[in-house]
């Protein structure tokens, strides 16, 4: 029951102390979870990271479930999520109470017409570098190429096609182009 | 129902961001657009408020949209769908997870599904940036916007540049807010 009680108490400093979610969290979770209270070693705490960025959803819930199980098993993971979840969710729903009514101040309006400018300035940027990292083959640049044009032809066209429909044919195209290299892989060794 | 709907939205988001946050933006937009639950300008507010918060975007984003179309039970069930998967795949596979990560197959469907996220997000942010600085029926160019872009644009190629370190997107935020104030209500 401590366990537990520890578990949820950190991530709920976690979730607290973290702007902007991602990669900021992971440093504060390697400090916190790492480091001061040695839940896991540093070579866990990368795979961590690793398996994190391969599973859907967000980050900081991938490894407060994680390590909430190793330290609680299910107990705690649910501990560790609903620390990590709890300060989010008591602020924004504050903040959603009166949010619209705020926009009536014209100096409100007048700011997040600035803001507006700038969200689309971040994800833009946030695009440019995922580009930056992308290992720059042929085939990457087809894919993203390909996702791009169709998205902004959706966007632009006001068309009726989930993102999630190009995620699965990706994710389905990759399967089935490993599966001819290793088919023609197991060919050659049959030789 | 819309318990259930906001609900269920947001479980998708949960199992298909891959990428994290940067991919829930586009798919939690196409949800809230195609179901005509705010306007792209309104939900580019919620994304700002959820960056300048602490926890996870896309939680803020759940709670925030949940919270604007069901109430304090839409916050908590977009919520609940959002982390739900992630919660169950990481719970199941944690024993596996290492091995699986590694799996020749999963690398490759993971590898091609990465130049695809960054298209996305790409596009998205494209869109977004210039459906705030240019209108199409009729053609129209909001100024305004544009020098608060070119401003911005500036800051964070210029203090990259000088400091090779990412410009923290609170502070622009914040600076695009004052921009704002001083551009439109002058």
């Amino acid at each position: 029951m401590k366990k537990l009680l520890s578990v949820f108490a950190v991530f709920f400093k976690i979730g607290l102390f973290t702007f902007g979610g991602g990669y900021a969290m992971i440093a504060l979770i390697e400090a916190e979870c790492v480091e001061k209270r040695k839940w896991l070693t540093h070579e866990e705490f990368m795979d961590l990271t690793i398996i994190a960025e391969s599973t859907p959803g967000p980050i900081s819930v991938n490894s407060s479930t994680y390590i909430g199980y190793q330290q609680g098993g299910v107990p705690g993971a649910i501990a560790g999520t609903l620390g990590v979840v709890m300060p989010s969710f008591i602020i924004i729903y504050l903040i959603s109470l009166f949010f619209m009514n705020i926009l009536d101040y014209p100096i409100i309006a007048n700011a997040f017409q600035g803001i507006k400018v700038c969200v689309g300035v971040l994800i833009l940027k946030t695009g440019f570098k995922m580009f930056g990292k992308l290992k720059k083959t042929p085939f990457n640049l087809v894919i993203f190429a390909a996702a791009l044009i169709i998205s902004l032809a959706v966007d632009i066209f006001a068309l009726n096609f989930s993102s999630i429909y190009l995620i699965i044919i990706c994710g389905v195209l990759g399967y089935v182009l490993w599966l001819i290299k290793h088919l023609r892989e197991k060919k050659e060794e049959a030789k | 129902m819309i318990y259930l709907q906001v609900f269920l939205e947001f479980l998708k988001v949960g199992c298909f961001s891959f990428g994290g946050a940067y991919f829930a933006i586009p798919l939690i937009r196409q949800i809230v657009l195609s179901n005509g639950w705010m306007t792209e300008e309104v939900f580019s507010y919620f994304v700002a408020v959820s960056e300048s918060t602490p926890g996870p975007i896309m939680v803020n984003m759940a709670t925030f949209v949940g919270s604007s179309q069901a109430g304090i039970l839409g916050a908590a069930l977009a919520t609940l769908g959002v982390i739900l998967p992630a919660f169950l795949i990481i719970i199941f596979i944690a024993k596996i997870m290492r091995k699986l990560v590694k799996n020749p197959a999963i690398r490759n469907v993971m590898d091609t599904i990465l130049p695809c996220v960054v298209g996305v997000i790409t596009a998205t942010g494209a869109y977004m940036l210039l459906s705030t600085l240019v209108s199409f029926a009729p053609v129209s160019f909001d100024f305004r916007a544009i020098i608060i872009a070119v401003i911005l644009g500036a800051i964070l190629l210029i203090y990259k540049k000088k400091t090779g370190k990412a410009f923290s997107s609170i502070l622009l935020i914040a600076i695009s807010a004052v921009l704002g104030i001083v551009a439109y209500g002058i």
